[in-house]
């Protein structure tokens, strides 16, 4: 009990009169509304308290910061001992422009580099492929081959600053490419350290960067987990990401217990496939978050998260590591809330949730810039986020003191709401054989499919509010200057790519092409085939065509 | 009697999966008693006009959010014309920033919508401008 | 109009699918072309797929697309889905899965929507599948949603018939309407990488062997394919060019035993039913509404002032004055 008898009874008399009160009040004037909800739609009271909280087990279900079940925290330490990553997701145009945009956020105290790459590298296919016209370098820097990567990492020390890279079908080739670089500049692969976000499940049921259908998907991100807990220890090899599954519509929930079930799908098969311990990969395996507009959900959320996967591990896993246990993630800010029209709201909407993202404990985290809802952010507009991120670091004291909010009945009891739909969506999928089944099914496709228009519903009826959009709505025009890649950058890029082709040594790509299909056929792991793969600059496409001749390739199923 | 129920294709050009407008949309027009063909992503030009004709779709609404809108809405006008179909029309949404506006109308765009508009206003935009034809 | 035909005859991708489209509408002067069509068709060989919602029949008739046109042979296919009750639209899914056949100048997707409850959905995919057929079309798939009579109906209109089941759905055979089954040429057994796939064939097969020797025409006893796992591709366009070989086997049975002409009378009597509800139930029930009538019947019978029987007669007696 976490109150005693006087507490809870002198709380329930009070109550009591508080109610009183709160029904005359009612009878002169109504609330504004009848029901208040979270931008989920997760029902919200009035008032919280003891009584909402008396329940709880303060051992199991609080505890301290690095001990069980790690609510409150993986680290002793908190913000103390080093605050989260500052750690802006950057990629347009070529390498050379993407190279130039890092060195700037480094001199301007980023901690850390996160790639975007362009439609094109992102689904596997090169530059000159029909599939790609117009898409070159729009959303992020365009790689074909090494000789690309080796630009974009020009002059950065990649045994100093870690690396995150968003990418999916195609990670075995890029992490490749990233192993081959760093041994081509002298440095070991146990020295070079970062992330792939790797998590094809969330491919399936949100994002829908598809290559190869979801069983082979999934073989292939477990090579990439026994490769890296071989050779790469400071590597994590897969972001178990619910930013996307977020961003498709999914409510908070959906967003933390698909993500979390995705994860345990990854060490179930790890088990299986490799035979591995779970210790022996689990502690690199990273999440990645949302943080929307909700203010308390997102930070319940994320407290809710750490301890669904602490149980998890430890009693679902029997994993005897505590770094098994810890939940370690990145965030984003929600882009899905950002509006384009009066764009300098989208200055304050990333303050808060970026607040929300310390606030719940984050590791690492992405403030969006104010104009990516229309563009590629702009110099001074990602100057202006990153300086959120560092204004809340260094003015705000968020980070004197851990979990600061631990202990309010709300967000107490809230993270215990969350938690306990969560874990009814994970076992409602666990009945259906496993999320790759589910998704079979197309079960959590049309779960965020329902949330998602249930939403927009809601917009439109005026039940939820986007400021800007639906009230406060302004007739002028904000124009902010817009960053626009021209199509010059696709005609250079093919031209580049071209000159790679030319100069290369035909018969090495082949034969490493085939190194790479052989292992594809007999089950092996095709990392060590990739990075001599792509150290012949074998380009991103070829790589990938291969796996789509053994595996077959996947084509949105398009649930609706 | 004759029924005229508009027929819509929705459909996903280029490379980029962010579907989630699209099918709020399918959604939304089969509500308002729409005939809907949705084509799933990552579809070419080519395959998209083809489709709507052998569909025989009133109008093609496109969704783009990786920022390629400049290059592939008007390839879906362009194979529409070429294979004699430039009666079905063509509308966008996504993200499009207003100094592309013009382009588009000029490349032959019947409608833009961008985030924030009201799936009802989508809605009575079809249901003024789809005409009956023979 | 004879125009119109002829660019049908020449395989006029826009002109077939306005005159399926005007069909499907409702719209008078379609119906007189398809006077013009009629005579014109016979060629193609129809195959039907019918079960229950899910089962893989879009992503079977993907494979069979494929496998038809390695043989040379150019496809239609007619998809089916259902129209919400609710509000009269309808997402038309089918095609999604065949989407990478639409630049093919060899093949022709079409979907429909089951539309109003009066019926008229068979003459839709019957006119549609005569347009195809005039089109040249060697094979035209028609893939419906295994579960109303409207659904057996379409059926008819097809040579062969494959019933498309998966493993795991319990009891769910006998769920299956019973026409269905009976119709059936050959029997897939789709996801049959799935549990349970190994039971739905010997239940298929106790079916089968409990059914009189008279269930099978010309001796033809339906054959229980297995197709597998769609997520992989060698064994899934394996399994589908078998499939594909049954359905042409089927269609040479038919021809050799000399049944074709049986199912043409099937078709034709089938055809001639919605002809005759088309001709006669539409325009009079169209009166009724237009009147206002109709609603003041219903209100009558509401109240019990009288039975839908009398007052079903005294509208025979007034519109058919010969009948009576
Ligand atoms: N596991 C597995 N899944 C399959 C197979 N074939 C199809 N599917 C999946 O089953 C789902 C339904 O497939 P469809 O082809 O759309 O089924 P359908 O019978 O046409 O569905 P409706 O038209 O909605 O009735 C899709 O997600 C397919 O990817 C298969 O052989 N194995
Ligand atoms: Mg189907």
């Amino acid at each position: 009990m976490y109150f005693s008898k006087e507490v809870l009874e002198s709380s329930s008399r009070m109550r009591q009169k508080w109610e009183d009160e709160v029904k005359k009040v009612i009878a002169k004037g109504p609330d504004q509304k009848p029901r208040w909800s979270t931008v989920s739609d997760l029902e919200i009271k009035r008032l919280y308290g003891p009584e909402d909280i008396q329940h709880m087990d303060f051992e199991q279900d609080i505890g301290y910061p690095g001990q069980f079940p790690f609510i409150r925290g993986n680290q002793p330490t908190g913000y103390r001992g080093k605050y989260w990553t500052f750690r802006m997701f950057s990629g347009m145009g070529n390498a050379k422009t993407t190279n130039e945009r890092w060195h700037m956020l480094l001199r301007e105290g980023q901690t850390g580099l996160s790639t975007a790459f362009d439609f094109p590298t992102l689904m596997g296919y090169d530059t000159d492929s029909p599939k790609a016209r117009g898409e070159c370098g729009k959303c992020g820097v365009a790689i074909d081959t090494l000789d690309d990567f080796m630009q974009l990492v020009d002059g950065i020390p990649m045994d100093q600053v870690t690396t995150s890279m968003t990418i999916n079908p195609p990670a075995t080739v890029l992490w490749a490419m990233y192993c081959a670089a760093a041994e081509l500049k002298g440095i070991p692969l146990t020295k070079i350290g970062g992330t792939i976000q790797n998590d094809m499940l969330k491919e399936f049921i949100a994002q829908k960067t598809l290559m190869c259908p979801p069983d082979p998907s999934v073989k292939l991100v477990s090579d990439t987990v026994e490769f890296g807990a071989k050779h790469v220890p400071r590597w994590n090899t897969i972001s178990i990401s619910g930013y996307h599954i977020r961003e498709a519509g999914a409510t908070a929930v959906q967003e933390l217990a698909f993500t979390l079930r995705d994860g345990m799908e990854y060490v179930e098969d790890v088990i299986r496939r490799k035979g591995l311990h779970v210790d022996a990969f689990a502690p690199r395996l990273s999440f990645f978050f949302n943080s929307h507009s909700d203010f308390f959900e997102e930070i319940a959320k994320l407290r809710a998260a750490r301890r669904i996967w602490a149980k998890a591990m430890r009693d679902r896993y029997k994993s005897q590591d505590q770094r098994s246990w810890w939940m370690r993630f990145h965030t984003q800010t929600a882009g899905c809330s950002l509006t384009a029209q009066q764009p300098y709201n989208n200055v304050i909407r990333t303050a808060t949730q970026a607040l929300a993202a310390v606030l719940g404990g984050t590791q690492s985290l992405h403030t969006n810039s104010l104009d990516e809802v229309l563009c590629l952010p702009s110099d001074h507009a990602v100057q202006i986020a990153l300086r959120t991120q560092q204004i809340i670091a260094e003015e705000t004291g968020v980070a004197n003191t851990i979990d600061p909010l631990a202990g309010s009945y709300f967000v107490e009891s809230l993270t215990n709401e969350l938690e306990e739909k969560a874990w009814e969506y994970i076992h409602k999928i666990d009945d259906m054989g496993g999320m790759v089944a589910a998704i079979e099914k197309g079960y959590p496709q049309l779960e965020i499919a329902d949330a998602a228009y249930h939403f927009q519903k809601q917009i439109d009826a005026g039940e939820k509010i986007m400021v800007g959009i639906n009230k406060y709505v302004s007739a002028e025009p904000s124009p902010i200057p817009l960053v626009e890649i021209d199509d010059t950058v696709e005609i250079e890029q093919i031209k580049s790519l071209e000159a790679v082709r030319r100069k290369r040594d035909d018969k090495a790509v082949k034969r490493s092409l085939e190194d790479i299909k052989n292992a594809c056929k007999k089950g092996d792991n095709v990392m060590p085939h990739c990075i001599e793969a792509v150290k012949n600059f074998a380009s991103v496409q070829e790589i990938c065509d291969v796996y789509r001749e053994v595996y077959g390739e996947y084509r949105d199923p398009g649930l609706y | 009697m004759s029924e005229h129920i508009i027929r819509v294709m929705v459909a996903k050009p280029g490379l980029d999966g962010h579907d989630r407008g699209a099918r709020v949309l399918a959604r939304c027009f089969r509500d308002a008693g729409f005939e809907v063909i949705y084509t799933g992503c990552h579809q070419t030009p080519e395959q998209i006009a083809a489709a709507a004709i052998q569909e025989d779709v009133d109008v093609v609404g496109l969704s783009c959010l990786s920022g390629a809108h400049r290059y592939l809405f008007p390839a879906v006008v362009e194979q529409l014309r070429q294979r004699g179909a430039d009666d079905i029309d063509v509308v966008g949404g996504g993200i499009i920033p207003d100094q592309d506006f013009q382009f588009l109308y000029d490349a032959g765009l019947k409608a833009l919508f961008t985030p924030g508009e009201k799936l009802d206003d989508i809605v009575e935009w079809f249901r003024q401008n789809v005409k009956k034809r023979d | 109009m004879v125009d119109k035909v002829k660019k049908i005859q020449s395989g006029d991708v826009r002109s077939a699918s306005r005159l399926i489209r005007h069909i499907e509408d409702n719209v008078a002067e379609a119906r007189s072309t398809m006077k013009d069509i009629f005579p014109l068709t016979g060629h193609s060989h129809v195959v039907g797929l019918t079960g229950p919602p899910g089962a893989g029949k879009s992503t079977l008739v993907d494979g069979l697309i494929d496998a038809f046109r390695k043989m040379g042979r150019t496809v239609g296919v007619i998809a089916v889905d259902p129209t919400s009750p609710f509000t009269g639209g309808a997402i038309l899914g089918d095609r999604i899965r065949m989407q990478r056949h639409a630049e093919d100048p060899g093949v022709f997707v079409r979907s429909v929507a089951t539309r109003g409850a009066l019926g008229g959905l068979s003459r839709a995919v019957g006119d549609a599948i005569h347009i195809m057929d005039v089109m040249g079309k060697d094979v035209i798939l028609v893939e419906t949603v295994g579960t109303g009579q409207q659904e057996v109906d379409i059926m008819h209109y097809a040579h062969t018939v494959l019933v498309v089941l998966i493993p795991g759905m319990g009891d769910d055979i006998q769920a299956i309407k019973a026409g269905i089954l009976e119709i059936a040429s050959i029997f897939v057994i789709n996801k049959a990488e799935r549990e349970g796939s190994s039971k739905l064939r010997r239940e298929l097969v106790t079916m089968l062997n409990m059914a009189p020797e008279s269930a099978f025409p010309g001796g033809w006893r339906p054959p229980i394919l297995k197709c597998d796992n769609a997520f992989e591709p060698s064994g899934f366009s394996q399994s589908v060019s078998d499939l594909a070989l049954s359905i042409n086997e089927h269609y040479e049975h038919l021809v050799s035993k000399s049944l074709i002409g049986n199912w043409s009378a099937r078709k034709a009597a089938t055809e001639f039913n919605e002809a005759i509800r088309c001709a006669i139930l539409d325009p009079v029930l169209n009166d009724l509404m237009a009147n206002g009538e109709l609603d003041a019947m219903i209100g009558r019978l509401v109240n019990k002032e009288t039975d839908p029987y009398t007052l079903a007669e005294e509208i025979a007696t007034r519109y058919l004055k010969k009948m009576t």
